[in-house]
């Protein structure tokens, strides 16, 4: 017994040197790519999921030679884990990571751009400038900005508005300075802003004080159509829904349908797409299999949804 | 003669002063409309930290709540939307919806208890465990977006949370109701003695022929019916539920618990005072958002400050006890 295996040693080896062969062949050619995005724990995650997803399955049969990992943590320190365990043990060529928070990713996401890989960071910048090839993000100085905007040119003078805030964040600040600052100079008074948390729940109380405290309000700028849900329910227990236009943002499939469909109350919302992902993962894709430079910094606008170009914004299997 | 109790009048104490204190910051705040409001807000955890103060008080801890309360949400909308086409948009589907989520409250708080007496696992680590299952699944069945109510029936279903009688509304009639009922059953029932004697001594109660593994199941059942209750009442508020539903609830439920004169270590449980205890938070909440008193960046901190308060005031009274 023990020679014959023996015997079948040198074959065995031939075997597995022309198994090798082969894989290397593949390896080759074949690209994979690392997304390492947060968990879906609220409407905009759960939509920027669905779009990572629907865009590997995508990719993956339109460039069969393009291979996707995808990872969805919790934590900052999972993510870290995740990023590591893809460079060891799947030997990514890219990675499209979106930091779940900026400081702790930075130093991995740098460790990945050492290993010579290309690096797409998603909507949160690292803490530290120039580590990856390339930078997608939604505008959030707009996304503040042309609410803002809109609300100084449409809305009567003297009118009165509330803030519901997001979490507690930069990316919160940045929104509301600049929503903050498009209004300044302006005949409008902000009477006062309160965190809502992106929350619909959180939102709800919120509001349900705003309106307990002032007999006079003309807007709510949600700032998140989560918390509009919230702020529109409120609202509708007090049965103030024809004094105030409630405006949120990100483009949540329900509201850019009221908004379709003409609803006084949602005159227009503000985009921050949650497809930016897609954006991400195609372009990162395409460096692969094309030979369009794909390095740099890409911008996604905020744009104004409005009844008029509503249908464009609207994704009905997305499930934010 | 009965001396007065400074330690059990406490929470009573500072709940009158935060009357009087929002009062005086804002005049909107004895409105009607505002009292109901928080009230119907503290419903939802004040029927969760009554169920939690009987497992408090037998030695036990749920921190599955929150997640169990989004996962109820979720299968509850689910089977009303399923069964929606088949019976038609009318209350005897939002009964059949009911009957899910008070069935699925008291089976998710079974297997909570199972765990605990029949696998004889801590009660930290059960819930533990559980409230990471619940939250998954509420955030797998909802795709990671939101689980929505079938609009017809959201129309029908809104007065159980808007509705009642004059601005008292359901919820604050059935917060009140399982209150005194909660309060009943800790005070003069077979139970609530048996809850009370487990938690301060198990083994003397083993002894004493209490079932305990029985009681301690019970109290878990009982909390997850609670929570099923609970979540009957808050479907219907934005006819939604998603992953982001019930965050921290189970810190808040067992906050309440302990504001209220509840010993974290078991032994002694007071419904009066955990409702008390829910007043307080949800007062607090309120007033800050009224009054502009504080930077709303430090709400969480002031919460923070007067949970340790009401704990510190708690242990000066246990050590009097024992001295």
């Amino acid at each position: 017994m023990k020679r014959r295996n023996l015997m079948k040693l040198p074959l065995a080896a031939v075997a597995l040197s022309l198994a090798a062969s082969v894989a290397t062949a593949q390896d080759a050619e074949r690209k994979i790519i690392g997304v390492a995005i947060p968990t879906a724990t609220h409407g905009f995650m759960g939509g920027l999921n669905w779009h990572a997803r629907d865009t590997i399955d995508r990719l993956g049969k339109v460039y069969p030679n393009l291979e996707f990992v995808l990872s969805t943590s919790g934590e900052a320190a999972k993510q870290v884990s995740d990023i590591e365990d893809m460079l060891a043990t799947r030997n990514i060529d890219a990675l499209v990571v979106l930091p779940f928070e900026s400081e702790p990713l930075t130093d991995p996401v740098k460790q990945v751009k050492a290993a010579g890989k290309f690096v797409t960071v998603v909507d949160r910048g690292l803490s530290e400038e120039g580590i990856e090839d390339l930078y997608v993000a939604g505008d959030n100085t707009a996304f503040g900005r042309v609410a803002g905007e809109y609300f100084r040119d449409n809305l009567e003078p003297g009118a009165k508005i509330v803030v519901l805030r997001g979490i507690p964040t930069t990316l919160d600040n940045e929104r509301v300075e600049a929503f903050q600052a498009a209004m300044e100079g302006s005949d409008k008074e902000i009477l006062d802003m309160q965190h809502g948390n992106w929350n619909r729940d959180d939102a709800f109380k919120v509001m349900q004080d705003y309106l307990a405290k002032y007999p006079q309000i003309d807007a709510v700028w949600a700032a998140d159509d989560d918390m509009a849900v919230g702020v529109l329910e409120a609202i509708a227990q007090a049965g103030r829904e024809g004094e105030m236009v409630v405006v949120g943002g990100a483009g949540m499939k329900d509201i850019v349908k009221r908004i379709m469909e003409n609803d006084p109350q949602l005159p227009v919302n503000v985009t921050y797409p949650p497809a930016l992902i897609s954006s991400a993962i195609e372009m990162t894709a395409l460096h692969f299999v094309s030979n369009a430079p794909m390095a740099g910094r890409y911008i996604i606008g905020s744009q104004l949804i409005t009844p008029e170009n509503a249908e464009q914004f609207y994704y009905p299997d997305s499930p934010f | 003669m009965k001396r007065i109790d400074l330690h059990l009048l406490g929470p009573l104490i500072a709940l009158i002063g935060l009357f009087i204190l929002g009062a005086l910051l804002n005049p909107a705040f004895l409105a009607p409309a505002n009292l109901s409001n928080v009230l119907a807000r503290s419903a939802f955890i004040g029927l969760i930290a009554v169920g939690m103060t009987f497992v408090i008080t037998q030695g036990g801890i749920d921190l599955s709540v929150g997640s169990m309360a989004a996962f109820i949400a979720g299968i509850t909308i689910m089977a009303m939307n399923a069964l929606a086409p088949i019976t038609g948009a009318n209350w005897g589907t939002i009964l059949l919806g009911m009957g899910v989520a008070l069935a699925g409250g008291a089976l998710a708080g079974y297997v909570n208890g199972a765990l605990v007496t029949k696998a004889r696992i801590e009660a930290f680590i059960v819930t533990l465990g559980t409230m990471g299952i619940f939250r998954s699944l509420v955030t797998w069945l909802a795709d990671g977006g939101t689980l929505s109510l079938d609009s017809g029936l959201r129309t029908l279903y809104r007065p159980v949370y808007f509705g009642g009688i004059g601005w008292i509304t359901w919820p604050i009639i059935v917060f009140a109701i399982v209150a005194v009922l909660g309060e009943w059953t800790m005070r003069h029932t077979r139970f609530g003695r048996h809850v009370e004697a487990t938690g301060s001594n198990d083994r003397v109660a083993r002894y004493s022929a209490v079932d305990v593994a029985r009681v301690r199941l019970q109290t878990y059942v009982l909390l997850g019916a609670l929570v099923g209750l609970a979540t009957i009442l808050y479907v219907p508020r934005l006819g939604s539920a998603s992953g982001s539903t019930g965050v921290l609830w189970e810190l808040e439920a067992i906050a309440a618990v302990i504001i209220g004169g509840t010993a974290l270590k078991g032994g002694t449980g007071r419904v009066w005072g955990t409702v008390v205890g829910v007043l307080i938070l949800s007062l607090i909440d309120n007033i800050l958002n009224l009054a502009d008193l504080v930077s709303p960046y430090l709400n969480g901190a002031i919460q923070g400050v007067i949970i340790v308060l009401a704990v510190v005031l708690q242990r000066e009274k246990r050590t009097a006890d024992e001295r």
